[in-house]
């Protein structure tokens, strides 16, 4: 396939989205943050390997970060992101420097751990963060001085898809590059890569740094679109969720981080609205089916039905 | 006399608690060429993997040049120009061929100086490391490391398993490696003729120390020592 047709393929769908569903145009845009989010732990969990449950510590951090800098300094939205993105990666280079040097069980639980600190330290904080209720007073400068924020959500969907499009570019050639070519080594085999010259801590930081900075854009994204921050940006649901649209997906693609947060989202969408209180067997009925049948994600699908056909032909002949 | 580059005293070292390697002494001289032989289990592996940094050090002291790197990271001896080739060559079944040279090329190293070592892997360069024989991975293995520049290349035994023509390649692509006498080879190898062919110097190994230690040369007109140490005798 050519390499321009993918991409060329996922902008077109966007731009389908918008016009097919103009009436969810803050759903479409909730799905683009949330594969900001997914994009930033596949390179944290998909490419470098580090088990995390933390992301949303980076999310929050983001979104606060962004929704004070718009409350107290300036409503622009790209000095903004870029507060959030500063911040986002600023608590994950601080706390990688600490949880790099774990593996296994005890990261992941210090990950949590990490996520679960800044939640109470916002719901402390009340006079800054607004506790419980949120950080409101949140307005916007039109984007780049031209569009503003509107009702109906369209800027707000062109502005999450032109940051995510920029993101998944950014990304695509970071993994491409002698970097992330080292984070997957460092995947497979840390020992190894460590003999051929590479610092594996110092690599897994950076990378947890450059993911923290993306998740403190989503974060950012969220709260300049909703508006609104509020304690649920740190919670371990939102965590929990990026990892399984990850899993859905397939980790260590960056399409599997799209694919597997769109399926999982509007899955979910349609699930919760048909019966609010049983959606999550569908998903967990997904979730079964991807790890079982397709253990590298829903990207790969194509690849395995494929294979299976020319099985079942050669098997025919 | 050439400079010694590498200098082990009293090298105590294993995995864990267990001491395999027991008080080595040895030295390795700029563009040397040393065969390691001995039996299964005599530690030849594990010498190698404690001069990368692999293994648990228990003692004594380990120089390159004139720095003690025995405290080091194992990624800060590379750097410093030790590479090691292991026996499981560790290709990264994720990535291409020339995605696993890629990732560990430091310095003025280049692609073409790979390839035109071992052009097989440049017509095998967009092949995922799983997609390779055992020889091309172990010419991917051994070029990964050159990619990181070494001046001392440890090789621990590369021509295990594969067919004899193959071998053959390894041999003379490993005496084009050394031919320039700036970089040091140390060869890990139950193949002993192929190794003391190579080398111009042996030792051989016996339960963790070194039991003799000399001129290539003489070690393979010693049958004697070879059969007690390793069960072979060379073919004259």
């Amino acid at each position: 396939m050519k390499s321009w047709l993918t991409p060329f393929l996922v902008l077109a769908l966007a731009g389908a989205a918008f016009l097919l569903f103009p009436y969810n145009l803050a759903f479409l845009t909730r799905i683009l943050i949330m594969i900001l989010l997914v994009l930033s732990l596949d390179l944290v969990l998909g490419f470098a390997g580090i088990a995390t449950l933390g992301q949303a510590a980076m999310y929050g951090t983001g979104a606060y970060a962004a929704g004070l800098f718009a409350v107290h300094a300036s409503g622009n939205p790209l000095a903004g992101l870029l507060v959030g993105a500063f911040a986002g990666a600023a608590l994950a280079l601080v706390s990688g420097l600490l949880l790099m040097r774990t593996r296994g069980l005890t990261l992941i639980m210090l990950t949590i751990a990490v996520a679960s600190l800044c939640l109470e330290a916002a719901n402390q904080l009340r006079g800054l963060t607004g506790g419980a209720d949120g950080l409101r007073g949140i307005r916007m400068q039109p984007v780049l001085g031209l569009f503003p924020f509107d009702f109906a959500g369209q800027t707000g969907y062109w502005y999450a898809l032109s940051v995510t499009v920029l993101v998944f570019a950014g990304l695509a050639v970071l993994t491409r590059s002698a970097f992330g070519l080292s984070l997957r080594g460092i995947h497979e085999s840390p020992a190894r890569m460590a003999a051929i010259g590479v610092s594996v801590y110092w690599r897994q930081v950076a990378a947890y740094t450059i993911g923290g900075g993306i998740a403190g854009i989503a974060g950012a994204l969220a709260a300049q679109i909703t508006q609104l921050v509020s304690l649920e940006s740190y919670s371990f649901t939102i965590s929990a969720e990026a990892l399984i649209m990850l899993i859905l997906g397939g980790a260590g693609r960056l399409y599997g981080a799209v694919i597997g947060t769109v399926i999982f989202m509007v899955v979910h969408h349609v699930a919760a609205a048909n019966d609010p209180f049983n959606w999550l067997f569908v998903i967990g009925a997904l979730v079964l089916f991807v790890v079982f049948l397709v253990p590298n994600g829903l990207v790969s699908l194509p690849l395995a039905v494929t294979r299976l056909w020319k099985g079942a032909r050669h098997a025919r002949a | 006399m050439a400079e010694t580059i590498l200098q082990l005293e009293g090298v105590t070292a294993g995995y864990g608690p267990t001491h395999v390697l027991r008080g080595i002494d040895l030295t390795l001289a700029r563009g040397e060429r040393l065969a390691v032989i001995g039996r299964n289990g005599a530690g030849k592996t594990t010498l190698l993997a404690t001069i990368a940094g692999l293994t648990r050090l228990h003692g004594g002291t380990i120089r390159l040049g004139n720095r003690q790197i025995e405290r080091l990271a194992p990624y800060r001896r590379a750097w410093l120009g030790l590479g090691i080739v292991p026996q499981t060559r560790d290709i990264f079944p994720s990535l291409t061929v020339e995605e696993n040279l890629i990732c560990a090329m430091r310095g003025d190293a280049s692609l073409d100086e790979a390839y035109a070592l071992f052009p097989r892997l440049k017509e095998r360069r967009r092949n995922g490391g799983t997609q390779l024989s055992g020889g091309e991975q172990q010419m991917l293995s051994i070029a990964r490391t050159l990619m990181t520049g070494p001046e001392i290349l440890l090789l621990d035994e590369p021509l295990e398993g594969l067919a004899p023509v193959i071998c053959e390649q390894l041999m003379a692509a490993f005496e084009q490696l050394a031919s320039d006498g700036r970089r040091s080879v140390v060869l890990v190898e139950q193949h002993a003729d192929a190794a003391l062919d190579f080398a111009n110097r042996a030792i051989l190994m016996s339960n963790g120390a070194v039991a003799w230690n000399g001129e290539a040369a003489e070690l393979k007109r010693r049958s004697d020592l070879l059969h007690r140490h390793v069960g072979v005798a060379i073919a004259e």
